[in-house]
């Protein structure tokens, strides 16, 4: 009778024990999941919905189709934001190449070599906002550092920020700084790993110099270089607090970027038109896209071929 | 954020611990407001005479960051609404006005007739026939300049353009810019670009082309970028990148003479080691002398949002802010200037007795400023194209089609 009574009970439990392996990693990612929905899946596709309306955030909501989006195409400020993240997605491509190099460089044992790191490594540790800051004054015109030796060595200072078609390359600098800081990071820690009877076999071999570091380091440095270069694509695509520090998307708008020009129609003084900029913001994320599922398929692809 | 007045968390402690103390029989009126440090003293001596004139309100002041204020107002209008707020004159409140925001307080000028005693803000607060807030200060505009720059050159002060631009010759010659600015934020060009087209077109035509009326590629458009176009050369290169406080560093050095700036300027202009012997004040000089003189004062002012709770104080305390005696306070504080006719000025600041004289005499009527007179999105792209003028003058054609097109999509 009692051995009866106990095996509904034990079928109940072992429900569970069936289920357990399969239901508890939901259990533990249903809270991270549901604030993932709700702040950034829910907002992106309102933003796609809001990029169909002219909206100032007071007024009423008022249906417009694709012509916010029309209008982009004609925008020349669109433009000029579209081809500046490209310059910057080129230029910042820099500081992948830039912080192996020093990476190498300070791979290697003499006395403090630590302090050494330290300092290369300094610029990231930084806000971007005092990086911002210190450039302004570097470039500043009448007293700035950069301006002075310039005024110095040709008679005539340069103020990098004050060009339209300098500026831009200004801020990307500024921006490298930091970058190629962590670039090397990702390296140094990469060059911990790499084997040293490989090396030492191709030295055997008489591997050397630019041959040695393309045929026998880099390709042990594959994983470091791939994050090293996500880590960078996704830095450039952000770009936004050096512009809004440096320049504020000035002189005349010509060193604005897609992320910048969103926030000023949506969100700044003289802005509110939330449906623009939701317009813009949806282009954005379209490029981001393009990367992130690239990025995306080929960690999934490296991970089934370790497997 | 924290409300700056201790008595207010003290009030509300009270009132919850004994509901039926005298205290908590106070009305609490919440006046949202975005003032710097000295103007949030002088404000805050105003609301303790006012709270002892009406000892059963009990005035809650919650200051923000003045910058931050120009975003949070669009938040709190909507969800939670104070009974008083800080906002400006002209079409800077015409999207709140419009979207029903802000209350009409007609009543509050009909009873105490400020028609007569702010008449000369009345225009700039009145949209459809109806006053919707009370201006409490504004300031002047007009041109600074370095006297001992000017004696150095051997040049006199200009009365005309003409003279202005002559000046300009003798500066370039010591190497002074004859003009200068910094455009870093955008908003210093236009005050420029205002006053010349003030002066050659007349206050109506710049009000049209500001609402959105008058195309942007009209004669008279050009008529001004031609008068620009003559001191251009002169204007203070790499202005794009400069803040405006380092180019009035630039005059305080010597190393500039004039400089298109409003009031508030003085204070840095002085921090920059000039006194009211070597810095000098003019009104802008004559270009077109058919023209009828008008000025450019940006006013403050205060509102009821419609979401207002406790509406009969707010409007008590409105009138209170129109009348000359709190004008004349505040102001004295601010360094800026009464509107009420009725208040009066320290005669012993030049800058300020100068501007009460340049304003109260003006014929022509009074602006608010480019970007509080245009429309937001107008006003920036505007800003833009004035900053892109004075560094490639070359490019006015494209500048001037961009805007053209703008207006025609923003004012449809």
């Amino acid at each position: 009778m009692a051995v009866a009574a106990a095996l509904p009970e034990k079928r109940s439990r072992s429900w569970w024990a069936q289920n357990q392996q399969t239901l508890t990693p939901w259990l533990f990612l249903a809270p991270g999941m549901a604030m993932f929905a709700l702040y950034v899946i829910w907002p992106i596709f309102a933003s796609f919905r809001l990029s169909f309306y002219d909206y100032d955030g007071l007024g009423k909501e008022v249906w417009l189709g694709l012509d916010n989006y029309r209008e982009l195409w004609s925008d020349p400020a669109f433009v000029t934001s579209l081809k500046n993240n490209v310059i910057w997605l080129v230029m910042y491509m820099l500081a992948v190449p830039a912080g192996l190099g020093i990476a190498i460089f300070l791979n290697q044992t003499v006395r403090g070599i630590r302090i050494y790191k330290s300092l290369f490594f300094f610029p990231f540790v930084i806000s971007q906002v005092v990086v911002g800051l210190m450039f302004a004054w570097f470039y500043a015109p009448n007293f700035g550092l950069l301006y002075k030796l310039i005024e110095m060595v040709t008679g005539k200072g340069i103020a990098v920020l004050a060009d339209p078609n300098l500026a831009t390359y200004g801020i990307i600098v500024a921006g490298l700084w930091p970058q190629i800081a962590y670039c090397m990071i990702l390296y140094l820690t990469g060059l911990n790993n790499v084997a040293p009877d490989q090396v030492e076999a191709a030295r055997l071999d008489g591997a050397k110099g630019l041959r040695m570091l393309w045929y026998v380091i880099l390709p042990q440095l594959r994983p470091a270089t791939f994050i090293a270069v996500v880590v960078t694509v996704i830095g450039a695509l952000r770009s936004f607090d050096l512009v809004s520090i440096m320049t504020n998307g000035g002189p005349f708008g010509s060193t604005r970027v897609l992320s910048y020009y969103m926030y000023e129609k949506a969100l700044s003084e003289y802005g509110f038109r939330m449906g623009y900029g939701a317009a813009i913001a949806v282009v954005l994320f379209a490029i981001m896209m393009i990367f992130i599922s690239g990025f995306i398929t080929k960690m999934i692809r490296d991970e089934r071929g370790v497997r | 954020m924290l409300p700056t007045k201790r008595s207010a968390g003290l009030a509300l402690t009270i009132a919850l611990l004994a509901g039926t103390s005298a205290i908590a029989q106070q009305r609490v009126l919440n006046y949202y407001a975005d003032f710097d440090a000295a103007p949030l003293a002088a404000m805050e001596a105003l609301i303790a005479d006012f709270e002892a004139a009406n000892p059963d309100v009990d005035v809650v002041l919650q200051n923000f960051d003045h910058e931050g204020y120009k975003t949070a107002i669009r938040n709190f209008l909507t969800t939670d609404a104070p009974d008083l707020a800080n906002w400006y004159a002209g079409n800077r409140m015409a999207p709140f006005v419009e979207a029903g925001q802000f209350m009409d307080v007609s009543d509050v000028w009909a009873d105490n007739d400020l028609g007569t005693s702010l008449a000369s803000a009345a225009a700039s607060m009145t949209m459809d026939g109806k006053q919707w807030g009370v201006p409490y200060t504004y300031y002047q505009w007009g041109i600074y300049y370095n006297k001992s720059a000017y004696e150095q050159v051997g040049a006199t002060v200009p009365t005309t353009w003409d003279e202005f631009v002559a000046n300009c010759e003798l500066f370039k010659a010591a190497d002074i810019d004859c003009l200068t600015t910094g455009t870093s934020a955008l908003w210093p060009g236009a005050g420029i670009f205002d006053y010349l087209n003030l002066r050659t077109n007349g206050y109506d035509y710049h009000m049209a082309l500001t609402s959105g009326e008058t195309p942007w590629t009209d004669d008279g458009v050009r008529a001004t970028f031609a008068e620009w176009a003559k001191v251009q050369p002169y204007i203070t290169e790499n202005h794009a990148a400069i803040d405006w406080q380092d180019a009035a560093a630039l005059m305080a050095q010597g190393k500039a003479a004039n400089y298109v700036m409003g009031n508030f300027a003085v204070a840095v202009f002085k921090e920059g080691g000039m006194t009211n012997d070597t810095l000098g004040f003019m009104a802008f000089p004559t270009i077109n002398p058919d023209v009828v003189r008008a000025e450019e004062a940006p006013t403050d002012t205060i509102h009821i949002p419609a979401g207002a709770t406790n509406v009969d104080d707010a409007k008590t305390f409105l009138a209170y802010m129109a009348s000359a005696d709190a004008q004349t306070k505040l102001n004295a504080a601010l360094g800026q200037l009464p509107i009420n006719a009725g208040s009066t000025v320290a005669s012993d600041d030049p800058f300020i007795s100068a501007g009460f004289e340049l304003l109260s005499t003006t014929p022509g009527g009074i602006a608010q400023f480019f970007d509080r007179d245009a429309n937001a999105e107008m006003a920036k792209l505007g800003m833009e194209g004035f900053q892109e003028f004075m560094v490639i003058p070359g490019n006015l054609d494209a500048i001037l089609d961009r805007l053209e097109t703008a207006r025609q999509r923003i004012y449809k």
